[in-house]
């Protein structure tokens, strides 16, 4: 995986060498301009990682909430489920996040900065995708499981605590990788109410240097770096999940 | 009905009065009656498909009955949560598949129970938890995970975990049938020495040495009906119904 960076890396900068199309001087490090544009650029990368992390962190928690009511035997709890999950997760996420942050306030009265409306809207258009991710976890555990809970008197709550999601959620952490790996690209929709992430950097930057292949070029490699490490943390927490089942 | 029995003069603490139970258009159980006297030790048989694991998880509620009525310990069985408490902590069940939790520990699966439900410490619930894994002689598998263990030695530990929560009474859902043939011995002669105690134990299996060794009556089902309830004595020597003396034909001289 490294290694595939770092040729990715070294072939963009060799035709970088080598074109006319290129103008690396932009974000040379070796430069004072340069080295503050880089700068610049990749101060966003916190905004980005806060607010996707947060927003998962929430859709985790209201997916979770939305899928147990889908598991009910009642059908009015059941309908609830489906309306929210068909309903939230036929909004496109740009749509989301502009009504959000320009229809809510007119709406409810509450105002929302740029980071929290970010957070809201993707946290609530992520969170139907949680929804039907949990459901299917744990949908596949085993009728057997629940009623040896129910045989040594464990109640909904424990049972579903310590015997039906730690189960489930091993089950479903491939998923659960793949929309944070989602969420995290997605985040980048919130720069046009403003967030100051990554995407948003990379687009002011370019109005002021008129440079945009060479700043978006950075801007992809930004998301490649910090996507992989967000697998790569993945694929170890899958790992040390497995080992300590067995 | 006609295969009411009652044993000794205690009242019973199993009473199932006309106990019916379907699944869609099947009727998995028609108008069953049977008593339980407390410390009996029961083995019901039957071909596949004949109501056997229905009828004992009628008893502890894993499936509701439409019909009649089923009282255990006193206590009548229907949809009130407080009465389904008291069921679950009287019952105890181990399962064909053995169901243990499988990404616990050993002790884990034994003292989740006692712990959450009767809120014991872990220190009491552990000691307990050691109690009962001598008894089913693996004290040493405490720590190991149930994927590590032989199939002989996970359903000791669901055997173990079912007697943690001290129950009046042991269902056993054909406990042997998942089992490699080399593994079978340990798991009974484990329950033979539950018998032993006095403990209620209802056994569907079809391991008859068992039930001649330690059944104090025995029930024979088919289609859904007990068929005959009668003492093993009379029961492999002189089956009274057609249906029972071609079942027990089948299944010992294979």
């Amino acid at each position: 995986m490294k290694r595939f960076f770092l040729f990715a890396l070294i072939a963009v900068g060799l035709s970088g060498c080598t074109g006319d199309n290129w103008g690396w001087y932009v974000v040379d490090p070796g430069t004072p301009n340069g080295k503050s544009n880089l700068t610049f650029l990749i101060s966003g990368a916190w905004n980005t990682i806060v607010l996707s992390l947060t927003a998962i962190a929430i859709s985790v928690v209201v997916g979770l909430l939305v899928a147990l009511p889908g598991l009910s035997e009642k059908r009015g709890l059941r309908w609830f489920n489906r309306i929210y999950v068909e309903c939230v997760r036929s909004v496109p996420i740009l749509v989301l996040i502009l009504w959000v942050y320009y229809g809510l306030p007119a709406l409810s009265g509450i105002t929302l900065n740029v980071f929290w409306a970010g957070v809201l809207a993707l946290a609530l258009s992520d969170s139907a995708f949680q929804a039907e991710i949990f459901r299917a976890g744990i949908q596949s555990i085993g009728r057997g499981q629940y009623e040896a809970a129910q045989s040594v008197s464990l109640n909904y709550r424990d049972t579903m605590r310590y015997i039906i999601l730690p189960q489930a959620i091993r089950r479903i952490l491939p998923a659960l990788g793949n929309q944070l790996v989602y969420m995290m690209k997605m985040s980048s929709l919130v720069s046009v109410i403003g967030m100051q992430e990554l995407t948003r950097k990379a687009n002011e930057l370019v109005v002021t240097e008129y440079r945009p292949l060479e700043i978006y070029t950075i801007l992809v490699l930004e998301y490649l770096v910090l996507i992989l490490i967000v697998s790569q943390g993945v694929r170890w927490l899958e790992r040390r999940m497995n080992v300590s089942e067995g | 009905m006609e295969c009411m029995m009652q044993s000794g003069s205690q009242a019973p603490v199993i009473k199932m009065n006309g106990v019916s139970k379907f699944f869609g258009d099947f009727q998995a159980l028609k108008n069953v009656s049977l008593d339980v006297a407390e410390g009996e030790r029961l083995v019901v048989c039957g071909p596949s498909g004949s109501g056997k694991s229905t009828l004992i998880r009628c008893i502890n509620r894993l499936e509701k009955h439409e019909k009649g009525e089923i009282d255990v310990e006193g206590i009548r069985l229907n949809d009130s949560p407080a009465a389904l408490d008291a069921i679950r902590q009287n019952v105890g069940m181990v399962f064909q598949q053995f169901n243990l939790f499988p990404h616990l520990s050993v002790m884990d699966n034994l003292t989740l129970g006692p712990m959450r439900a009767y809120g014991l410490t872990k220190a009491v619930a552990q000691a307990r938890a050691m109690k009962y894994l001598e008894r089913v002689r693996i004290p040493d598998q405490a720590e190991k995970l149930p994927r590590q263990l032989s199939g002989g030695q996970q359903q000791r530990v669901a055997i173990a975990r079912s007697l943690c929560m001290e129950p009046k009474i042991l269902l056993f859902d054909e406990p042997t049938s998942a089992l490699d043939p080399e593994m079978i011995n340990e798991v009974l002669e484990v329950m033979v020495e539950l018998a032993e105690t006095g403990m209620t134990m209802i056994v569907v299996t079809h391991e008859m040495g068992f039930a001649r060794k330690v059944a104090d009556r025995m029930v024979f089902m088919d289609e859904g009906e007990i068929v005959e309830v009668a003492e093993p004595e009379q029961f492999f020597t002189a089956p009274k119904s057609d249906r029972c003396r071609d079942f027990l034909q089948k299944i010992i001289n294979h």
